[in-house]
């Protein structure tokens, strides 16, 4: 069954069409790449789904309930959480209570049940747990804009996770990475689709990308031109053309 | 040879971290003494108080500091800057002064509904200008009390330009000194609780990145509105309590010096720190008074004291006393 359908969704800036007339479909549990170069529109769609971005024409479908032009709280609370791409932690907090926003959010609120001070800091601790922050070290409790770029990514998916969603999007998680920091990540991302998350990835790390993947979307300004397994894209000619060139 | 200034923790204050704050008398006081004293140090001012006259500007300064922790909670919590404080002083000085003349209700009523009641006024009327971020929210609270301003005067409702006169005074002079250092007291401490809490903590991260929030199915307007109706209580209780105050309630309570006086003292004191602010009015509103004799000049003296104050001490003088307390520095070589 289809978790997310966009459907003929188009957006343009002034006169530049960002997005033109883009149809995909994500099946439940699948990983997504949405692959392309700079200003293809991959974070416009991703903007475009968690409702930060109102489309021009085109319907969203989450399931069988239309969610184009919700706000982002609503979307959110629908169950579509949303890395970005540039890390902005909130950052007078120490990082686990960094996760208190989207605990407190009234999608969550329900499950760490009375609320009081002090439980939400243990699911928090959790969670940042799960994304591997050193449990028993002083990491999880330094403020969070001193934390290292590495860490702070993982913060930003922990947000995400923390908001227990049926469809994650995450938008070039593995930018500013390294590569050792990077393949620590891949296993996250498999553990959480075989725990039946959806996720939806937009990546420039190809290689990383075609290992995780179930399903690419390639996009070349603001038009969808491939879609397809990672194997078929990886030998079709017009992907080959525009993107991938000589690297595979 | 390469110096930098190394800043550790006094070892105190690491032991002093969580329950061990409880395990010595010394600790206990560690902790205790920053917010103990102060608070009492305020609550002895009417008693040392020589004059009438010391009395009046001891009460003026809480008012101030009302309205500066009013800003400062409003620019912590939301990171909207607002330039129109005026407004809640103003809303709340007049429906302070119409209760009590419309409907004879007595002093310590009227402080209770035009708190609650100003509050409201002004967050409907700030509520379209939410969207808005920086100086575009900072420029429409700025114009909101002139505009109200006008409108009494041109239409010559609520008295016009004579006010309101003839409001009732406290019941005695001792509820007229202590009810608004109390409340100055039970504002700021409660509010810097409250923003230690999960629903403050959200409120904080809107200032910090509110794509974030949202993202995180979090309802920012909604939320923002909280935190400038409580900012805006703040200030209305100010206001309703100089009515009582003077007896009278007229234009001045919209001037733009109720706007700009109280982020003097939040910057001195130190933004974001909620008792920042009330340190800055305790300083800056006496100095007003006391460079008084110097007729015109006094405004000069007055901006040169608190460009240095702002240049010797950016950070803010709490933050530069609490860095004092709980570290030592030390140059090292490197």
């Amino acid at each position: 069954m289809d978790i997310l359908t966009l459907n003929d969704v188009s957006k343009s800036f002034g006169g530049i069409k960002a997005l033109d007339g883009v149809s995909f479909s994500v099946a439940e549990n699948e990983v997504l790449g949405i692959i392309g170069l700079n200003g293809s529109g991959k974070t416009t769609t991703v903007n475009i789904v968690s409702g930060f971005i109102k489309p021009d024409s085109g319907q969203i479908k989450l399931k069988d309930k239309e969610i184009t032009g919700l706000p982002p709280h609503k979307i959110a609370a629908l169950g579509i959480a949303r890395t970005f791409q540039t890390v902005r932690p909130f950052h007078n907090l120490p990082a686990y209570k960094n996760l208190i926003v989207p605990l407190y959010s009234p999608r969550i609120r329900k499950f760490t049940a009375s609320g009081r001070w002090g439980d939400r800091d243990a699911v928090a601790l959790d969670i940042l747990e799960e994304v591997g922050f050193e449990r028993d070290s002083y990491v999880p409790y330094k403020p969070a804009s001193t934390l290292p770029h590495g860490y702070l990514r993982r913060l930003e998916l922990a947000r995400c996770l923390a908001l227990r969603p049926d469809l994650l999007i995450t938008d070039e998680l593995f930018s500013g990475l390294s590569t050792a920091e990077v393949s620590s990540m891949v296993p996250l991302i498999e553990k959480l689709q075989t725990r039946g998350m959806t996720v939806i990835m937009v990546e420039h790390r190809l290689r990383e990308l075609f290992r995780l993947a179930t399903k690419i979307v390639v996009m070349d300004r603001g038009r969808k031109i491939a879609e397809g397994s990672p194997s078929a894209i990886v030998e079709n000619s017009t992907v080959k053309e525009t993107y991938l060139g000589a690297e595979l | 040879m390469a110096r930098r200034l190394e800043r550790i923790d006094r070892p105190i204050k690491v032991l002093t971290e969580d329950i061990y704050a409880l395990s010595s008398i010394s600790n206990m006081l560690y902790v205790a003494a920053p917010r103990i004293l102060p608070a009492l140090l305020i609550l002895m001012l009417p008693l040392l108080s020589p004059s009438g006259y010391v009395d009046r500007v001891v009460i003026l300064t809480a008012i101030y500091g009302l309205l500066a922790v009013s800003w400062d909670f409003i620019a912590l919590s939301t990171g909207l800057v607002s330039l129109g404080q005026a407004l809640f002083f103003g809303v709340g000085a007049y429906v302070a002064g119409l209760l009590n003349l419309q409907f004879g209700l007595p002093p310590l009523l009227t402080l209770l509904l035009a708190t609650v009641l100003g509050a409201s006024i002004c967050t409907a009327l700030l509520a379209p200008c939410l969207p808005l971020r920086g100086i575009y929210f900072a420029m429409t609270t700025l114009v909101y009390p002139l505009l109200l301003a006008r409108i009494i005067e041109a239409t010559a409702i609520m008295g016009g330009t004579d006010g309101l006169v003839g409001v009732d005074s406290f019941p005695n002079e001792w509820v007229e000194r202590y009810l608004v250092l109390i409340f100055l007291l039970i504002f700021t401490f409660a509010l810097r609780r409250f923003m230690t809490t999960d629903l403050g903590l959200v409120l904080r991260s809107i200032s910090d990145n509110d794509q974030a929030v949202r993202a995180s199915g979090i309802n920012i307007t909604a939320h923002k509105l909280i935190a400038l109706w409580l900012g805006a209580a703040l200030g209305s209780f100010a206001g309703a309590y100089f009515t009582h105050l003077y007896m009278f309630v007229g234009l001045s309570a919209f001037s733009l010096d109720l706007s700009i006086l109280p982020i003097a003292c939040a910057v001195v004191g130190g933004i974001g720190t909620l008792a920042g602010p009330v340190l800055g009015a305790f300083i800056l509103v006496p100095l007003a008074e006391m460079l008084r004799d110097l007729g015109t000049l006094r405004i000069v003296a007055y901006s040169i004291v608190l460009v240095v104050l702002v240049l010797l001490k950016p950070e803010g003088l709490l933050n530069y006393l609490k860095r004092k307390y709980e570290q030592v520095e030390r140059w090292v070589d490197v």
